[in-house]
């Protein structure tokens, strides 16, 4: 029976996590079809372990094209090398992450093999009897939800947003099979040559791969503020959002923004502060799983859309927050220390 | 430098309106506006143009109307616009609508590059652009945030991804899809809108395309939509009022209770956390 196949992503030699959310989705489908759950992953070189990790958190087989050019995302020869081994395989389903490159990948492999696409699903699922992917996914800014079948073409492909499916524990004793195939030259893509990966930009965060995020908006007042922001969100563990009216001030740089002209996420916690929860905003965060709004104004929009509203004073409720936060965090440590220390 | 520019006529989500009884989005009387994330890359390619001469044509498939939105692209100082309009086209996913767009591109002529916005704010699926290179068989980057430097061989740009801004030099022609960062859009000017009056849309039909028909349209897309409904918007979330000092106090305290019953706190990064 033909598989369902999810596609890796690493970097620099590692693993990205949404590389085993995508393994939990795929193996539900596989499942309920009956097939084999199939990873594929395109390295320059990646190590036995880690492929060993894929079939420890689902996968049955493992597929690693290897090659030198395959270090960085060019979305041609990772297209060339996936449509080379689907049209020799067939699997019946392709699930890639909604990243930069799984963004980019997917359609072009989808028009190569004339396949339906179907972006960044929230849910899915097989339907009974005639055996289809069914996919769900939010459009016109998430005020609709559309289910979507490929009823004659295959595969059925789809992206699938970042932490918006949690990885299944791993497990160690799951049996599975690592093939390595190594590239084809000629598929190398001699039009693209990236010349660097420019890490550390300042104040550079990537919101769309947290699983926490803390965002900012025009009721933090000046840019000074944002600290308010940044500190509650250090606490968490999370990382820095934004709202567009922050962005367009200058108060914070764009690769922070949240929102339908910004990024969309789908991360397990969205706390904002002193946003009003404009349209645009809440397209944004529509699948978050959890939502906190504060904000001073009880007829902002955010309040709505949040599962906890608080209303009331950023500047005082902020600064209390996070002291709660770190309180808890001392407290928890000391507890773990303390069990640690009577085993 | 010869720039095509993809564009798209949405819906104006700034005047959306959302019903208060069922939580859903109003959307009769909605008017329309040149998607906004393609007014950067028209922006781009007007920038492009100033440095290099050359000539920008705005092209878009949708309805009769959407020449307004070709319209407005001219006003901004687009030099030419291509409407690609017909019954046959609709109902098209995005295989597609990139599949018409690519035999509309091969009827205009030669070009160095294509740009386009990142993805459209109505069906929001950011496909449109790759699809489109594939087709035409050109390097395709996404999520430009800036073009470094450009001639008439190649490109550098550089790709606002997860880790940061990836640097890539293409060879044209190529297709850059942009983001928000790559240009602030002018406005159009009174001079742009009385030359955009006189210019004259291109149209093209489906007959005037060296197009396969069976790939055009709802028949020709591979993707159908078995179900539509409507996500209520409100999650019906707790609310919690904070005035004084004390009832901050409680506030917060339930706010934290809330994020542990949750299993929230432990949720974050931990080399982040402190």
């Amino acid at each position: 029976m033909n598989e369902v196949w999810t596609i890796a992503e690493q970097g620099g030699g590692r693993l990205k996590s949404v590389s085993f959310e995508l393994l939990a989705r795929g193996r539900n489908l596989a499942d309920k079809l009956g097939v084999r759950l199939v990873s594929v992953l395109l390295a320059d070189s990646i190590g036995e372990e880690a492929l060993r990790e894929l079939i420890e958190r689902g996968a049955d087989h493992v597929v690693c094209i290897e090659h030198g050019a395959l270090r960085d995302f060019v979305c041609e020869t990772f297209s060339k090398a996936i449509v080379a081994i689907a049209r020799e395989r067939k699997p019946q389903i392709i699930l890639a992450a909604a990243t930069s490159s799984g963004r980019t990948l997917m359609p072009h492999i989808a028009v190569t093999l004339h396949a339906g696409l179907t972006a960044d699903c929230t849910e899915l699922d097989i339907e009974e009897g005639t055996g289809l992917l069914l996919q769900t996914r939010p459009a016109i800014g998430g005020n609709i939800m559309a289910t979507i079948k490929t009823p004659d073409h295959r595969p059925q492909m789809s992206t699938v947003r970042p932490k918006s499916a949690r990885a299944l524990e791993r497990d160690s004793c799951r049996e599975g099979t690592i093939e390595r195939i190594a590239l084809d030259p000629s598929f190398v893509e001699k039009r693209v040559e990236v010349l660097g990966l420019e890490r550390d930009v300042e104040g550079f965060e990537n919101i769309e791969e947290a699983a926490i995020v803390v965002s900012g908006g025009r009721g933090l007042k000046k840019a000074d503020n944002f600290k308010l922001v940044r500190e509650l969100a250090e606490s968490l563990g999370g990382v820095v959002g934004a709202s567009r009216e922050a962005v367009d001030r200058g108060w914070i740089t764009y690769p922070h923004q949240v929102g339908l002209s910004g990024k969309t996420i789908s991360p397990r916690l969205y706390i904002c502060a002193g946003v009003s929860g404009a349209i645009q905003h809440l397209a944004g965060i529509k699948t978050a799983e959890t939502i906190v709004s504060i904000n001073s104004d009880p007829e902002a929009g955010i309040h709505k859309l949040a599962d906890f509203a608080l209303v009331g004073d950023l500047f005082e409720i902020l600064p209390r927050l996070r002291k709660r936060i770190d309180e808890k965090r001392v407290a928890g440590r000391a507890k773990l220390a303390n069990e640690e220390a009577c085993s | 430098m010869d720039i095509l520019v993809a564009i798209k006529q949405v819906p104006d989500t700034d005047k959306v309106r959302m019903d208060p009884l069922t939580g859903t989005m109003v959307r009769e009387g909605v008017d329309t506006i040149v998607n906004p994330l393609d007014l950067y890359a028209i922006e781009l390619a007007i920038r492009l143009r100033e440095k290099h001469g050359g000539k920008v044509t705005a092209f878009t498939m949708g309805p009769p109307a959407a020449d307004k939105a070709l319209k407005e692209a001219i006003a901004m100082g687009c030099d030419a616009g291509v409407l690609i309009t017909d019954r046959a086209f609709s109902g098209s996913d995005t295989w597609a609508t990139s599949y018409a767009l690519s035999r509309a591109v091969a009827k205009m002529g030669a070009y160095d590059l294509i740009l386009a916005g990142e993805r459209a704010t109505d069906g929001d699926t950011g496909q449109v652009g790759p699809c489109l290179a594939a087709w035409l068989d050109i390097p395709v980057l996404t999520y430009v945030g800036s073009v470094e430097s450009s001639d008439e061989r190649s490109i550098v740009a550089r790709r606002l991804v997860e880790e940061g801004y990836q640097r890539v030099r293409v060879q044209t022609p190529c297709l850059l899809t942009v983001v928000k960062e790559v240009a602030n859009p002018r406005l159009p000017t009174l001079r742009g809108k009385k030359f955009a009056r006189q210019t004259k849309i291109a149209v093209y039909g489906a007959s005037d395309l060296d197009a396969e028909p069976t790939f055009l349209g709802l028949k020709g897309s591979p993707t159908k939509v078995s179900k539509i409904f409507y996500p209520k918007v409100t999650r019906g979330g707790r609310v919690v009022k904070a005035s004084d000092e004390a009832s901050t106090d409680l506030a917060v305290d339930q706010l934290v209770a809330f994020l542990e019953e949750r299993d929230l706190l432990g949720a974050g990064d931990p080399v982040r956390g402190r």
